[in-house]
């Protein structure tokens, strides 16, 4: 039944009942028809067959004594069967000896070339039945009865039986569409009832709704296995809504507990590096004041010793200094605006530049550098680029510092390069530690904060640095400002 | 010229405190220094307890040197007390920070301190701004304006 693909279920059961039910009824009517017919006729023939032996031993002695009135009185007995049109005895020669006409005014016609050739026999025509049997006397034929009888009466029994079988198939198959009608509701109403439940399921994402149906057919275990399935995803999205909240909760547990430390650990740098300052101020201040005071009673070492304390205790500053700066990145609040980077490299140079008029270095700044970011912080970071860049650079001449930016897929980088001390890419990884230095003291001072101070910025914007360099080559360190960082321009 | 008047020095720390004197000393400031060693104490010498006025009587004082990081009373709680006084609002008050973000609190909060002091690890720079501070408080004939 392709062709009610897309038919309700419940055409579909109906129709299904009907056909089936109808081909039934009508194979069986068309062969029981058959066999009527055939029982008919086969009935017909023997009743003729009898009759025309009664007649024909009846006429035996009229055939002998060619007596026709006689053979005429014998065939008129014949007008007890209405079904009998017309009767002929023949002689031995095959010649008419005597009639019997149903309707005396009708055709004799009905006769002519009726007597078959053998003893005996029939032939079936469409409307009658031609019957013919040889009268034997002495074992010899003396002549033959042909009878022509009526088929009219087994069509009409025909006719009555189609009728007949024609109302029986009617009314059975309003019967039959009555039942499977009643019987489709029991079949389609709980898919209907299911397919309604199965999309409130999809609709409103309610694994609680449970569709109804308590008969033990097929159907009945399919909403019992559907109730089944929703309850497995029920039971699974209530584990995963629970997963879900307990990982929540943990990560903001986690989240809360590393604030906490995060917190405390600044609290913890903060406070060290301030405590550490005031007895740091008090070897300073009173080493300063035994110079002064007790300067003369001191021996040459003794003076250079003082010098060396008070040389530390500066350094050490500095230090708690580049500590407190590098926490205090971490806690300000990033403010994302447009800053020139240009301008404020510019700002930095001329500073470095005031520092030391008399170093001759030449500086190129690409101007339009735009970026996204927070200004004091990426200021500090330019700040120390071009402090590191000034300071590697001192034993160069001729000194080159540049500052520029180039897109590189998509992504923009800033980058500070210069001619100076350059180092070796095997310590790369240790430029950007707090503390990590790679030159000597006596090369060029500093504390090794810078770069970390940088890398923090730096990442705070979202972005990444690097450097590229090599020993006495110079270094250019590259940073981009993540997402936003670059800003047209 | 000498000024007769008083400072009051609020310092915890025996060291700086030394070291300060010192430093005042060495710029000629020879005026009497007391010294708060909280800011317990420093309250009390200012505004005294109880109803009482305080320890110091407030037109002989010159000046105020408060630092920030004082025991059960920290220096910014004095300062914002001491200048909802109407009797002390205008007294000028130098804050010794002792570090960059000392100083960033001072100023951004609107704290009421005339003016401050990094206390510098390196001396020579405390001595110059104790110097500055001579010239500037103990000196100037005026009463000192009050930057708020």
């Amino acid at each position: 039944m392709a062709f009610l693909g897309d038919a309700s279920v419940k055409t579909k059961l109906i129709l299904t009942s009907i056909l089936s039910k109808g081909v039934a009824l009508l194979v069986a009517g068309v062969v029981i028809t058959s066999f009527d017919l055939m029982a008919l006729r086969e009935k017909l023939v023997r009743r003729m067959s009898i009759q025309a032996d009664i007649v024909g031993a009846n006429c035996v002695s009229a055939l002998l004594f060619s007596d026709p009135k006689s053979a005429e009185t014998t065939l008129a007995a014949l007008k007890a069967d209405p079904r009998i049109r017309a009767a002929g005895l023949y002689a031995a020669d095959r010649r008419l000896f005597a009639t019997y006409l149903q309707d005396p005014s009708g055709e004799t016609s009905l006769l002519e070339d009726s007597l078959g050739e053998t003893g005996q026999g029939h032939r079936l025509g469409n409307d009658r039945l031609v019957l013919w049997r040889s009268i034997l006397f002495d074992q010899k034929m003396i002549g033959a009865v042909v009878i022509v009888s009526d088929l009219s009466e087994v069509g009409a029994t025909m006719t009555r039986d189609v009728l007949v079988f024609a109302c029986v198939l009617l009314v059975s198959l309003l019967i039959a569409l009555a039942i499977s009608s009643r019987l489709q509701r029991s079949i389609s109403q709980p898919i209907l009832d299911l397919a309604g439940v199965a999309r409130r399921v999809t609709l409103e994402k309610d694994y609680s709704v449970r569709a109804s149906g308590g008969s033990r057919d097929e159907i009945g275990s399919l909403v019992v296995a559907f109730n089944e399935m929703l309850e497995e995803i029920r039971q699974q999205e209530a584990e995963l809504r629970a997963a879900r909240d307990r990982l929540e909760q943990r990560v903001a547990e986690r989240t809360a507990q590393l604030q906490v430390a995060n917190k405390e650990l600044e609290a913890f740098s903060y406070s060290v590096s301030h405590d550490l300052r005031a007895p740091l101020r008090s070897i300073e201040g009173f080493s300063r004041a035994l110079m002064e005071d007790c300067a003369d009673g001191l021996s040459e070492s003794g003076r250079d010793s003082l010098q060396r304390i008070v040389g530390s205790t500066v350094k050490m500053g500095q230090l708690i200094d580049g500590l407190l700066n590098l926490s205090r990145v971490t806690r300000t609040e990033v403010r994302g605006r447009s800053v020139d980077l240009s301008s404020l490299a510019g700002e930095i140079w001329a500073e470095l530049k005031d520092s030391e008029r008399d170093r001759p270095v030449e500086c190129v700044i690409a101007a339009g550098a735009i970026a996204e970011g927070d200004p004091a912080l990426l200021r500090a970071v330019l700040q120390n680029l071009l402090g590191n860049a000034w300071k590697f650079t001192r034993k160069c001449t001729p000194a080159r510092i540049e500052f520029g930016f180039a897109e590189e897929s998509g992504e923009r980088t800033y980058f500070v390069k210069d001619n100076g001390a350059g180092f070796d890419m095997s310590y790369a990884d240790k430029l950007f530690g707090a503390f990590q230095r790679l030159h000597g003291q006596n090369e060029f001072p500093g504390i090794g904060i810078g770069l970390a101070t940088v890398q923090r910025i730096v990442s705070r914007h979202g972005g990444r640095v690097w450097a590229i360099g090599a020993p006495d080559q110079g270094a250019s360190v590259y940073f981009t400002l993540g997402r936003g960082g670059a800003n047209g321009g | 010229m000498v000024d007769k008047r008083i400072v009051l020095l609020v310092e915890d720390n025996p060291d700086d405190e030394a070291l300060t004197l010192r430093a005042l000393k060495k710029n000629n400031i020879l005026n009497e220094v007391i010294v708060a060693r909280d800011g317990a104490e420093a309250l009390e010498y200012l505004l005294g307890t109880n109803g009482k006025s305080g320890k110091i009587r407030l037109e002989q004082l010159a000046v105020v040197l408060l630092d920030l990081k004082l025991p059960k009373v920290n220096g910014l709680e004095v300062l914002r007390r001491v200048r909802a006084d109407p009797r002390t609002k205008l007294l000028p008050i130098v804050v010794l920070t002792s570090s960059k973000d000392e100083k960033d609190l001072v100023s951004a909060n609107d704290s009421g301190a005339n003016s401050y002091v990094q206390e510098s690890v390196e001396f020579a720079d405390f001595v110059r701004a104790a110097g500055y501070l001579d010239l500037y408080w103990l000196v100037s004939n005026a009463p000192p304006p009050v930057t708020r």
